[in-house]
């Protein structure tokens, strides 16, 4: 055990920190590709699940955790959607880059 | 435990399910049927609510209270007065599929259950139905790049907030170790038990709110939806969402962090004035009518904030007074809006209603009074709206906040009144076409709430006060 520090609840938090942060700039950053954008939400919620069940973890608590499954259940729901809505934008657009969804500007 | 406290919610979701399944066995008119049969459901929905007793069930994830009632109430005849708008729209667009009324009504379950959370997760999973019902209505027409486009820049951005609302609940739930607003008001009973963790998470919780409601700065998608959906989906999303997310918001802020009030009312102070002013301003120059209308609608939910961040019953009384008298102005606006249409085409920029006071007076009638009621203009239902949220306001000594709300509706009376003076006094354009019986009757019943609030103030304000009491009983 010599050298070895004892993973705490802090780590965990570090980490779920740094994927909101990637996912949060994947989605004003990219100027690519769309589907980008549906993972940079997906590390969103992975990040929110992470932290989740840390906390649940160290609260002993089992109610973050069951929170986490609603939210797997609802990230599926929400990529299924999400998907459905890019293809049906993909046939009237053609493209699916960033930078053509400018029909309005906004 | 006790389940029937969610029986409206039950009957109305098995409905939901039956409709889908007639939906799909019928093959012709399949679309008219369905519309028919959700709003029966939302009419015996309505009526469970205002008779099933109140309370707290489900292991304290799920609440009962008048609060609950008047929202329910508010979302069901928002709900039900856009689905009678779209009847005709949707069958001229094209897009009168069955599955349009089935989605408004999971969209309303989804309501339902928001504004009777008691807990984060009840919160959070209630928010998301009624969201993923929303994109797909957006994006409804999946012809119209528009419309595909709305729901694409809506699925993008809403799904960001749902992610920082979620991260926001996970910090609180870390920091304070429970997800129920009751123990979380026990637990934050004093303002030095909460963590710098605890206040960020709750930050989070009010911007993914916000979003929801659409106020400034977190606004960026509602023009563009506004403008790419069916107008039959920009009316349903003008009213009924834009209640419950307010409710929402009140008891997340009013119940869990009401002791925390000295911690999170700058932040919304800020987010209302950024609102009211960029509601005032953005929209002096647009030229098409959903687009106004998207701005105008910012603007609206930064005055309903104000009674918000005042924080007293008082000022939530305001807001609940506001939301009563907008939703009935908003789905009459929209029902003259809906009605623009020329030799079959749907139309909506500004100019195509000029000279409407000749060719159709009781159109221009209709949506003047809106428009008058929308700027506040006495004694229109409007007018009132703005009064009570003010009043508490001041009373509470936030002079910036009323003073700013009085300018900010000022500037924007110019350009409500200006659609009344290209309607009144310009040169008429072609005839619009014959309006539908449904939008004529909308807007009778909306346009006469709009005109005779003034002679029955009393009623609805109590109901709301007593509404308001429930959230810090």
């Amino acid at each position: 055990m010599v050298g070895t520090m004892p993973v705490g609840v802090g780590h965990f938090l570090v980490v779920s920190a740094i994927l909101l942060v990637l996912g949060v700039f994947g989605i004003f950053l990219n100027r690519k590709n769309i589907i980008i954008i549906m993972m940079s939400i997906e590390l969103i919620l992975l990040a929110v699940n992470l932290n989740l069940v840390a906390f649940s973890g160290a609260l002993g608590d089992l109610t973050g955790q069951v929170m986490a499954m609603f939210v797997l259940t609802v990230a599926a729901a929400e990529a299924a959607i999400g998907l459905a809505i890019v293809v049906v934008y993909f046939r009237n657009r053609g493209s699916i880059q960033v930078e053509d969804v400018n029909l309005m500007k906004g | 435990m006790n389940w029937a406290l969610a029986l409206p919610e039950i009957v109305l979701a098995a409905c939901g399910l039956l409709i889908l399944v007639i939906g799909v066995l019928r093959k012709s008119d399949s679309a008219q049927l369905c519309s028919m049969l959700t709003l029966g459901a939302f009419l015996v929905t309505g009526l469970l609510v205002l008779t099933r007793p109140g309370g707290i069930g489900y292991y304290g994830q799920f609440t009962v209270d008048s609060f609950a009632v008047l929202t329910k109430l508010l979302i069901l005849i928002g709900a039900a007065l856009s689905l009678m708008l779209s009847f005709d729209y949707n069958d001229r667009q094209g897009i009168a599929r069955f599955e349009y009324p089935v989605l408004i009504l999971f969209a309303t379950v989804g309501m339902m259950g928001m504004v009777s959370a008691s807990s984060l997760m009840t919160l959070y999973v209630a928010l998301e139905l009624q969201s993923l019902a929303l994109y797909v209505l957006a994006a409804f027409a999946r012809d119209e790049l528009r419309s595909s486009e709305a729901g694409l820049k809506y699925f993008v951005l809403g799904a960001l907030a749902s992610g920082l609302l979620l991260y926001g609940i996970s910090l609180v739930y870390g920091f304070s170790g429970t997800m129920d607003f009751g123990v979380l008001a026990h637990a934050l009973g004093s303002p030095a038990q909460a963590s710098a963790g605890l206040i960020v998470g709750v930050v989070f919780v009010i911007v993914g709110l916000a979003f929801k409601i659409s106020a400034a700065p977190f606004h960026m998608w509602t023009p563009d939806v506004y403008e790419g959906s069916p107008t039959s989906v920009t009316v349903f999303l003008a009213t009924a969402p834009k209640v419950a997310a307010m409710a929402l918001l009140l008891r997340v802020m009013a119940e869990p962090f009401g002791h925390l009030l000295a911690s999170w009312q700058l932040v919304i102070e800020v987010v209302s004035i950024a609102s009211m002013v960029l509601g005032a301003l953005a929209a002096i120059g647009q030229t098409n009518v959903k687009r106004l209308m998207a701005y105008s609608s910012i603007g609206h939910m930064g005055y309903a904030l104000i009674g918000l961040a005042v924080g007293t019953p008082l000022g939530m009384r305001g807001v609940l007074v506001y939301l009563i008298v907008y939703i009935f102005m908003s789905a009459g606006t929209w029902a003259c809006i809906i009605a623009m249409r020329r030799q079959g085409l749907a139309v909506e920029k500004i100019e195509d209603l000029s000279g409407l006071a000749r060719t159709d007076p009781g159109l221009a009638l209709a949506f003047a009074i809106f428009m008058f009621s929308m700027a506040g203009i006495p004694p229109l239902s409007g007018f009132f709206g703005k009064l009570y949220v003010f009043l508490a306001a001041v009373q509470s000594g936030l002079w910036t906040l009323a003073i700013i709300g009085v300018l900010t509706s000022v500037v924007g009376s110019y350009y409500y009144l200006r659609i009344v003076k290209v309607m009144y006094f310009d040169a008429p354009g072609p005839a619009l076409d014959r309006r539908p019986s449904m939008l004529g009757f909308v807007a009778a019943v909306t346009g006469v709430f709009t005109l005779f609030f003034f002679l029955f103030p009393g009623p609805l304000v109590a109901a709301a006060g007593t509404a308001a009491s429930a959230l810090f009983g």
